[in-house]
C-alpha cells in the first residue's frame, strides 16, 4: 500500500495553477464581490423619468427585464449608429492591432484581459456585427459576431462599469478610437433597461431636484460654507464674506458638490472662498456662488446625453438669471470634458454671456469664447502671471508634492501646464511623476465616471495601481508626501488609494496649496495651514 | 559540487522558472503581457512581481529571517489581494518554488535531502509570512470600506442637520480622511 502513496514530488508536479485558456466568448462572465457598484434605486431612475425603473440585484440571475428587452437593446443600438456618427465609425474601424490593450489601468491591475480597451469594445461591435452587418450575419462567429443574450448583456454591464471613461487608451489608437464613447454609448443601452447602478443614478436624481449630487439644500449648501468661514477667521484672523445668487455679480463660481463636504476637498474649497475675498478685497472683482447652480460634477454624463444636457443646462440658466459676465469653474475632473467637448453643441451657444476676460488682468480666455466657461486653474495661472496675487510659498514647504493630472482636464480639455505652472509658484518642492505616468498618459485614479462607491473597492484599488505605484516611486525617490490634482472624484478617491498602496502620502487640490501660500489683507501672522497643521517653523 | 553551492549556480534559472509559474497564474493574453514589459510603469504587476521574487530567491539561498521575505512579499501580495484570486490561488505561487527548486537541484548531490528539507521548511514559512500579508491587505479593504460608508452615514445626518455641531461632543470623528 505504501508505494501506491504519491510522494511530495509528483504531487507538486500535479498541480496546475493556470487558468483555463478558453476564447474570450466561451469565458463566461462571472460577477465577482468587490468590483461591481449596487443596482439603481428605482426611486432615483424613476425621478427623471429614464426607462424600467425596477429593483434587480446584479448577482441574481433574474435580472426583472422587461420581456422584449433584446429589442429595446437592438432598436436603441440602431438609434444611436444613426444619431452619433463617431460610434458607428469606431464600431467599423478597428483593426484589432493592440496598442491600446495594454494601456488600461483596470487591465494593468485586474489583470482580467476583457479589461482590455479593444476586449470592451469588442463586447459592444460582437452584436453590432450579428445584428448589423452583412458580414456577421452570414458568417456568425468567424467574422466575431454574436447574439445578443442574457449572459452577453451581464458581461457588458459587469465591464461596461469597470471602464473610468478617461480615455488613456484613446492616445494610443492609430485611429483616434475613442473607447470612452464606446463606453458612453454602452451604458446609455444599460440605462434603457433600467440597469444603472446607483452611485451613479441617485447622485443624478438629487442633481436634478435640489441642484447637486449630494442632496445638499440651499440652506444646508450656506451652512457649510458658513463652517468654511468660521475655520478661516480661526486661521487667518479674517472673516470672509462668500455672495450667493449675487445679480449682476461679475463672475458665477460653480464647483462640484464634493468640494463642500468631502475632506479633504473641503480644504480646496475654504481656498476658493480665500481666493475670491481677496480678489474682492484688492480689486474689486465679484464672484457670485449658486445654491442651484451648485454642482459642477455631472453624473448625467455617465448615464445618456439626454440626462448630461439636463443637468449641464441649469449652470447656464442660472447664470443667465443673475446676469453675471461668464462662468468661473472649480477644480472637478468631467465637468470640464462635458463643458469644453458637449456643452457648445447641447446648450451653447451661451451668447447671452460675454467672451470671459480677466478683468484684473486684461487677458482673454481665447479657449473658453464658445463656452464663457474657464478652469480656475487658468484664471490663478493668469492672476500669478501678471503678479496680481501676494505668496508665500514657504508657507508649504513641509509638502513634498507631485501632481497628478486629472483625466478630463488634461485629456479632455488640454490642461496640463496651467496647474503645475501655480503650483509651482505656491509650493517650493515639486517633484514631477515619470513621463509615462503624466500629461496626456495621466493614469486614472482609478475611481473615476462614477465608480467611486465603496462596495466596489477592489476594483477602485486594483484600478489605481498604476497611478499609486507611481505616486510610490517618488515617494520613494523624492521622500513625496502629498499629490495634488485638480478633480473632486481624485479627492474623494485618492485618499483610499493611497492609504493601501502608499500610506505616507496625502491628497491635496491645488486650490487649497493656493491659500496657504496668498497672503490676504489684514491677515494675523498664520500659525496652521487650512487643515489646522502647524506651518513650517511652527512647530513646537 | 555542494548542494548549496549548485542552488546558488542556478539562482538565475530558478528566478526565471518561478517568474514564469506567477504571471501563469493569470490568464493566457495577461501572462503575455506581464513577461513582455520591463518598464516599471507600463507594466507594474509584472515589474512588481519580478522585483519581489527576485529579492526572496535571495532571501532563501541565504536564509534570511521571516522579517526580510515579509518585506520582499508585501508588494506582490499587496496587489494579488485585490485580484481576481481565492486565498489559495493569489498565495499558492510561493508554494510552486518547491518543485522548482527540485528541478534544478543536482540529483547527485550527497546532501541533496538535508537541504531540501531546510529550503521546505523556508518556503513554508515565506507561504505563512504570504498569507498573514494577504489577511493584513483583505483587512485593509475591509476597513476603507467601513471608513467610506461610516463617512457617507455621519454626513448624511450632519446634512440633515441631525449633529450637532459642538467641539465637545467628539463629533470630529465624523470627518475622517477618505470622505
Amino acid at each position: 500500500m505504501a508505494d501506491e502513496l504519491i510522494t511530495p514530488d509528483e504531487l507538486l508536479s500535479k498541480i496546475d495553477h493556470r487558468p483555463s485558456g478558453t476564447g474570450w466568448m466561451d469565458t463566461p462572465v462571472e460577477i465577482r464581490k468587490g468590483m461591481y457598484c449596487y443596482a439603481a434605486n428605482p426611486k432615483s431612475v424613476e425621478t427623471l423619468g429614464l426607462p424600467n425603473a425596477h429593483a434587480w440585484n446584479p448577482v441574481d440571475e433574474d435580472w426583472k427585464l422587461p420581456e422584449n428587452w433584446q429589442q429595446i437593446i437592438s432598436e436603441g443600438f440602431r438609434e444611436r449608429l444613426g444619431k452619433f456618427r463617431s460610434f458607428k465609425v469606431f464600431m467599423d474601424i478597428c483593426v484589432r492591432c493592440g496598442a491600446c490593450a495594454d494601456k488600461c489601468h483596470f487591465f494593468i491591475g485586474t489583470g482580467d484581459p476583457k479589461n482590455m480597451p479593444v476586449l470592451r469594445a469588442e463586447l459592444l461591435r460582437s452584436v453590432y456585427r450579428n445584428d448589423f452587418t452583412k458580414v456577421g450575419k452570414i458568417l456568425g462567429r468567424l467574422a466575431g459576431a454574436r447574439p445578443m443574450t442574457i449572459d452577453v448583456l451581464k458581461e457588458w454591464w459587469y465591464y461596461l462599469f469597470q471602464c473610468t471613461e478617461c480615455r488613456r487608451c484613446s492616445v494610443f489608437c492609430p485611429y483616434g478610437i475613442d473607447t470612452a464613447e464606446i463606453t458612453i454609448m454602452g451604458r446609455e443601452l444599460l440605462n434603457l433597461l433600467g440597469l444603472n447602478i446607483d452611485w451613479i443614478a441617485t447622485p443624478v436624481s438629487n442633481c436634478y431636484k435640489t441642484g447637486n449630487h449630494l442632496g445638499i439644500q440651499p440652506h444646508a449648501f450656506k451652512d457649510m460654507l458658513d463652517f468654511f468661514v468660521d475655520d478661516i477667521e480661526e486661521i487667518t484672523g479674517v472673516q470672509v464674506q462668500p455672495a450667493y445668487m449675487e445679480k449682476n455679480a461679475d463672475i458665477l463660481f460653480i464647483t462640484p458638490s464634493g468640494d463642500v463636504f468631502a475632506d479633504p476637498g473641503t480644504y480646496t474649497c475654504m481656498g476658493y472662498l480665500i481666493l475670491f475675498h481677496y480678489l474682492r478685497e484688492k480689486y474689486g472683482l465679484k464672484v457670485t456662488w449658486s445654491t442651484y447652480a451648485s454642482e459642477g460634477g455631472n453624473f448625467g454624463f455617465f448615464t445618456s446625453h439626454e440626462t448630461m444636457k439636463r443637468l449641464n443646462s441649469k449652470m447656464y440658466a442660472e447664470a443667465k438669471r443673475l446676469g453675471v459676465k461668464w462662468i468661473l469653474g472649480g477644480e472637478c475632473g468631467h465637468m470640464w470634458r462635458v463643458i469644453t467637448q458637449y456643452m457648445d453643441t447641447m446648450n451653447g451657444p451661451a451668447d447671452f454671456l460675454e467672451e470671459p476676460v480677466n478683468p484684473i488682468t486684461g487677458t482673454k480666455f481665447e479657449n473658453a469664447k464658445s463656452t464663457k466657461m474657464v478652469h480656475i486653474a487658468e484664471f490663478t495661472a493668469d492672476l500669478i502671471k501678471h503678479g496680481k496675487l501676494d505668496l508665500d510659498p514657504s508657507r508649504n514647504d513641509n509638502k513634498i508634492l507631485t501632481f497628478h493630472d486629472s483625466c478630463n482636464p488634461s485629456r479632455g480639455m488640454g490642461m496640463l501646464d496651467e496647474p503645475r505652472y501655480v503650483l509651482q509658484n505656491v509650493a517650493r518642492n515639486f517633484y514631477e511623476m515619470p513621463a509615462n505616468t503624466i500629461r496626456e498618459q495621466t493614469f486614472c485614479c482609478g475611481s473615476g465616471s462614477g465608480l467611486n462607491a465603496g462596495e466596489n473597492m477592489e476594483l477602485r484599488m486594483a484600478g489605481g495601481f498604476p497611478r499609486a505605484n507611481a505616486v510610490k516611486y517618488v515617494h520613494e525617490k523624492f521622500g513625496v508626501n502629498m499629490v495634488a490634482c485638480v478633480c473632486a472624484i481624485d479627492r474623494a478617491a485618492l485618499p483610499a488609494s493611497m492609504s493601501y498602496w502608499v500610506p505616507e502620502v496625502e491628497v491635496t487640490g491645488l486650490h487649497e496649496l493656493v491659500a496657504n501660500a496668498l497672503i490676504l489683507p489684514g491677515e494675523k501672522e498664520r500659525e496652521t495651514d487650512l487643515r489646522g497643521e502647524p506651518l513650517p517653523g511652527m512647530e513646537e | 559540487m555542494s548542494t548549496e553551492k549548485s542552488l546558488l549556480a542556478k539562482k538565475q534559472e530558478i528566478l526565471k522558472n518561478w517568474f514564469e509559474a506567477t504571471v501563469a497564474t493569470y490568464p493566457p493574453d495577461t501572462a503575455r503581457f506581464l513577461k513582455s514589459h520591463k518598464d516599471p510603469f507600463t507594466n507594474p504587476v509584472g515589474e512588481t512581481t519580478y522585483r519581489s521574487l527576485t529579492v526572496l530567491v535571495d532571501a532563501l539561498m541565504n536564509g534570511a529571517d521571516r522579517d526580510v521575505m515579509t518585506a520582499a512579499l508585501d508588494p506582490v501580495m499587496r496587489i494579488r489581494a485585490v485580484q481576481a484570486f481565492s486565498p489559495s490561488m493569489a498565495t499558492g505561487f510561493v508554494f510552486s518554488l518547491k518543485q522548482i527548486v527540485r528541478q534544478h537541484l543536482a540529483a547527485d548531490s550527497g546532501s541533496r535531502n538535508k537541504t531540501l528539507a531546510e529550503l521546505d521548511q523556508r518556503i513554508d514559512e515565506m507561504a505563512l509570512a504570504a498569507f498573514d500579508i494577504y489577511m493584513a491587505c483583505r483587512e485593509k479593504i475591509y476597513e476603507l470600506k467601513a471608513t467610506e460608508s461610516r463617512n457617507q452615514f455621519f454626513s448624511s445626518l450632519k446634512r440633515a442637520g441631525l449633529i450637532a455641531d459642538s467641539e465637545a461632543d467628539g463629533e470630529a470623528s465624523a470627518d475622517g480622511p477618505g470622505l
